[in-house]
């Protein structure tokens, strides 16, 4: 079971601001769709490797020359707010 | 009660790439902020990384460098946390298979020799800056981000907690950042910010086993602030034990103005960063062939030159501890040494005359003019008795701010020493006219008189006379008088 | 007006050989959207200056006597979590209104390359998390076979507006069945490509470790044709293959002769509506008249898929849709400190199956549930891989029904967890990174389309565009068309 306070962590990491009804709302659909997953702990996954990735790709390198940036207007384009050629955000503390 | 200080140190050392991480994106300094950004940096929906070959390189290089053992398969990993400096509230680093692990740096202190282990090395990404606006970050009005820094390649340096004084982090730290340097992998620079340090420092009753509460002070840029730290530190939590308190896990920010380390935020919220594999970067797998061929190319380390210059070169420890602390000046000692055998002459003049330059002009020593060639062409002209070690600073001087040849600088200036004994003769006698209550001193018995006298014709001849042979001249000219 | 009827092949043929002109097709396609859109409500942005304007240059090719690719001229739409550079780009979410993206998805840079007409961008679930596109923060979109129905999701938006000739055919994305439950609901052709073959970059991800583009279309052939254009390595995706990607039209014999199909046990009985399952096993049967052997097999992991997918999914999504915060572009809630403004824009931009979605992740991803969440279920995805592999040891493909029922009436999919069980057909093959696609295999009791699912291993897309076509080829059951008069 998720409880409230669970939920309410969880959303404090997701930087999600919740009201009373969906703290409620998701600890007891959290909870349902948990329980579902409850089956997965009785698989024997004895020396089985987590696959992360699907295809056996490695060592995708690139090399180390200098390629094209976007010019300052651009990189702002779409900034909500800005100022001095920079993101403007809130205080911080 | 007695404390023992126990201190680990995590080092982020900037790559000398020309692009950053992820994407192609210059790692230049300077530049108008938001300049030097891509969709990739700037973190734009649907944008994805691709690993810079260099970066992997160099991390293994720096391994290497630490006497760490290299993996053959590490990964990429996302740390994920809010803040307005990381472009895509995740940071690209790696968690549980580092690139290097299992390393040591050898460092000297007062009280010996000490081994500090290296836990880890691991590859990551910077985040940008930010810009508050107002004096400081807590009572700025609001903050400005500029991403030009962000993915620009670092390395994170984890030492284990072997360090047990200031002493022994500064010694960790120099050592650090001169193998650093010999590697070619970052200018590891702590002014500009290539070099930063976290220091993690905990105390504990003398005889106990367990570590105490440690707390992270983050973000220091240079060797002084981690030293005033240190000291600050021990303090504060001294203070606390004793006063019967409990010392807090948390990450304290330093404020060198007030000279204090302020809390920066509680371990708890930080704690939690659900650190999974980047599921857009695949994993690296690294051959045993690659690791020789790295290993092959390493330069000669610090430890080892430094052994080298003592037992071959019979350099005094001091002399070899201070210029193999320098990659820089490793390679102008030896670059002079190409030219000019006498070792210890060499150090002396590197010591006293180049540093003390250096330091007066708060330059960096890959500034520096003067070619080894020059400064071994130099110093045999003071051999050969062409200019005298008075004058030779002199030509220093000029050959520090200029980069000429020194026998350029002696032929525009006039410098030769004069051993011409009917030229010094005519000087000689004007001297000695000039001086009569010296010379009679001198025939009074008063054999200070003569290094007067000495002293007047040198003033006399700018310099450029040869002591020699003013010496002999005026005590010919003395005695038959 | 019949133009918009055709497919990418035949309209091909009829603009060489000037009998219309991609203005004519486009314009008529914008008057069609016009005209029906209003009530099907597929497209979010309509680009017609843009779709004319392309129009116009492939016209001017055709008239200067210039070759023009299979794709030119033919108007199709994208789904709307494409970046397309200067065009709104909203993953149908309130926290992407009005953003127009400083570039180009790799995809939409090909399409470019190969002169195609954009019409527009089209409606999804938000952020690709859903099955109905009822999730989408703008409106719903309805099945152009049934408006009391929903078309599927997540690419819902993409499958209407095709089913409904209101594009020739459209990209999508699949990350669990986006591409295929939709296609199934509108009786159109969708394919999700191996993991790999299409290039993710620009494609605005939900989960990076199963998401693939691909393509819906009204048949196979169509299908195969724009697999030409969308596949290929692309350097600036780390998880891209490289791979010497074939022409899929070879694949295109109607010859299945000697063929061996497995019939999956687990993607049938309990749970699958039996005209859908009668359907499958109809198709299975035609395969064999055809001269292919098919026979049962077991996937015996195949019911754990779902619990996994829905924690790895979620777990990369909740990391994914971190970036939205405010601060460079998309929605800001104005706030008086930074983590207030976090907050507060992630909860007005973010409708309610993401946030619990990002919920559901962010607790995957905890210290202290890692091992039993998150790392269980990569575990576990290696077994359902493993499950394939074995299966492809003996099967060149295998069929199966592409959802449990045909499309679900709209507004009765309140309970997220019955719509998640609604996955389990298409869900497997995604974690399992294979090429899979649904072809239309005639009606249901309702006359409603029912979709059948072709799997193959890894780059095995050819085999499955042979089984496809050869069915096409021999019944009737596959191009099917909606009564528009219906509802609409």
């Amino acid at each position: 079971m998720i409880s409230k306070d669970v939920v309410e962590k969880v959303a404090k990491l997701s930087r999600l601001d919740l009201d009373e009804a969906e703290i409620t709302l998701y600890a007891d659909q959290l909870s349902q769709i948990l329980d579902t997953m409850a089956g997965l702990q009785q698989i024997d996954t004895e020396g089985v490797a987590p696959l992360a990735h699907v295809l056996p790709i490695e060592n995708v390198l690139r090399e180390d020359e200098v390629g094209e940036c976007f010019t300052q207007e651009k990189v702002l384009a779409n900034a909500p707010e800005q100022s001095e050629g920079m993101f403007q955000v809130p205080k911080i503390v | 009660m007695e404390y023992e200080v126990v201190i680990g140190c995590e080092v982020h050392v900037e790559l000398k790439t020309k692009t950053k991480i992820f994407c192609n994106c210059p790692t230049d300094f300077g530049g108008e902020p938001n300049t030097h950004v891509c969709p990739v940096c700037l973190g734009l929906p649907g944008t994805l990384p691709v690993l810079n070959k260099k970066v992997l390189e160099y991390a293994i290089k720096a391994g290497l460098a630490m006497n760490c053992e290299i993996a053959h398969f590490s990964k990429f990993d996302r740390k994920n946390y809010f803040y307005p400096d990381l472009t895509k509230a995740y940071q690209i680093s790696q968690f549980d298979l580092p690139i290097c692990k299992h390393g040591y740096i050898d460092i000297e202190t007062s009280e010996g020799a000490k081994r500090i282990g290296i836990t880890r090395i691991h590859m990551e990404e910077d985040a940008g800056k930010l810009v508050h606006q107002g004096a400081t970050i807590t009572t700025s009005a609001g903050s400005l981000a500029d991403y030009n820094r962000a993915g620009v390649p670092l390395i994170e340096i984890v030492s284990e907690p072997d360090m047990r004084s200031a002493e022994d982090v500064l010694a960790f730290l120099t050592n650090l950042k001169a193998i650093i340097e010999y590697t070619g992998v970052s200018d590891a620079r702590m002014e500009q910010g290539s070099l930063r340090c976290d220091v993690n420092l905990s105390l504990r009753p003398v005889g106990q086993k367990e570590f105490g509460t440690r707390a992270e002070i983050k973000n220091l840029n240079s060797f002084r602030a981690v030293e005033r730290v240190i000291k600050y530190e021990i303090e504060r939590q001294t203070d606390i034990l004793e006063d019967g308190g409990k010392v807090v896990q948390e990450t304290r920010t330093w404020d060198d103005g007030k000279g204090m380390t302020f809390s920066l935020r509680s371990k708890e919220d930080s704690d939690e960063y659900r650190y999974f594999p980047d599921p857009d970067l695949t994993p690296i797998v690294v051959t045993d062939a690659y690791i020789e061929e790295l290993r092959a190319a390493l330069p000669e380390m610090p430890q080892v030159k430094r052994q080298r210059m003592i037992e071959e070169d019979g350099l005094p420890e001091y002399d070899a501890g201070v210029i193999t602390a320098s990659k820089a000046l490793v390679d102008f000692y030896d670059g002079v040494r190409a030219y000019y055998a006498d070792a210890k002459k060499i150090s002396n003049w590197i010591m006293v005359e180049l540093l003390a330059k250096v330091n007066a002009d708060g330059i960096d020593l890959s500034e520096v003019k003067i070619q080894p060639e020059q400064m071994a062409a130099l110093l045999k002209l003071v051999d050969s008795g062409e200019i005298s070690g008075k004058i030779a600073k002199k030509v220093f001087s000029e050959m520090f701010a200029t980069g000429k040849d020194p026998d350029t600088i002696i032929k525009e200036q006039g410098l030769v020493q004069i051993s011409d004994e009917g030229a010094l003769k005519s000087m000689v006698a004007a001297v000695v006219e000039a001086n009569p209550k010296s010379v009679e001193d001198y025939k009074a018995g008063k054999k200070k008189a003569m290094g007067f006298l000495v002293g007047q014709i040198m003033k006399e001849s700018k310099g450029q006379a040869n002591p020699a042979v003013i010496n002999k001249l005026l005590t010919e000219k003395l005695d038959s008088m | 007006m019949t133009a918009s009827r055709l497919t990418i092949h035949e309209l091909h043929d009829l603009l060489i050989k000037k009998e219309i002109s991609a203005i004519e097709l486009t314009k008529e396609h914008l008057e069609r959207i016009q005209a029906l859109d209003g009530e099907i409500k597929s497209y979010i942005t309509v680009t017609d200056d843009l779709a004319l304007q392309q129009a116009k240059s492939v016209d001017e090719k055709l008239a200067a006597g210039e070759n023009i690719g299979l794709l030119a001229g033919i108007p199709m739409a994208l789904k709307d979590n494409l970046c397309t550079e200067g065009i709104e780009t909203t993953c149908a979410s309130n926290m992407l209104r009005g953003f127009k993206p400083q570039y180009s998805a790799t995809v939409v840079n090909k399409l470019q390359a190969e002169d195609f007409v954009m019409l527009g961008k089209v409606n999804m679930d938000e952020f690709a998390m859903g099955s109905t596109t009822e999730n989408s923060a703008f409106f719903a979109t309805k099945n152009p076979w049934n408006a009391d129905c929903v078309p599927g999701g997540s690419s819902g938006g993409s499958a209407a507006s095709v089913a409904a000739d209101l594009a020739v055919y459209a990209l999508g994305s699949d990350t669990g069945g986006s591409i295929r439950q939709p296609a199934s609901f509108c009786g159109i052709v969708g394919m999700k490509p191996t993991y790999g073959a299409v290039s993710r970059f620009g494609l605005i991800a939900f989960a990076s470790s199963l998401d693939q583009i691909g393509p819906l279309a009204k048949d196979v052939t169509d299908a195969a044709l724009i697999m030409n254009v969308i596949t290929g390595y692309d350097k600036k995706d780390s998880t891209s293959a490289d791979y010497a990607y074939p022409d899929y039209t070879t694949a295109l014999t109607g010859d299945v002769k000697g063929l061996r199909i497995g019939l999956p046990k687990e993607y049938l009985g309990e749970g699958i509506d039996p005209d859908v399952e009668a359907q499958v096993r109809a198709a299975a049967a035609k395969l064999e008249e055809l001269g292919a052997h098919v026979e049962e097999c077991s996937l015996p992991y195949t019911r754990h898929a779902m619990p996994a997918y829905y924690l790895i999914a979620p777990a990369e999504a909740s990391s994914n849709l971190g970036r939205y915060d405010g601060v460079r572009y998309g929605l800001r809630v104005q706030s008086k400190d930074v983590v207030g403004m976090f907050c507060q824009t992630r909860k007005q931009g973010f409708g309610p199956e993401v946030k619990r979605r990002i919920m559901l992740g962010t607790y995957a991803l905890s210290s202290g549930y890692y091992d039993a969440y998150y790392l269980k279920a990569l575990k576990v995805r290696n077994l359902i891989k493993q499950d394939y592999d074995r299966a492809f040891a003996q099967y060149d493909c295998l069929i199966a029904p592409t959802a449990p029922t045909t499309a679900l009436h709209k507004g009765q999919n309140q309970d997220p967890l019955a719509l998640y069980k609604g996955d389990i057909c298409t869900i497997p093959s995604n974690l399992a990174g294979i090429p899979a696609m649904s072809l239309p295999y005639g009606l249901d009791r309702n006359g409603m389309p029912v979709g059948v699912q072709l799997l193959g291993k890894a780059f095995a897309e050819p085999t499955l565009l042979q089984v496809a076509y050869a069915l096409e080829q021999n019944t009737s059951l596959t191009r099917l068309k909606p009564n528009q008069g219906k509802g609409l």
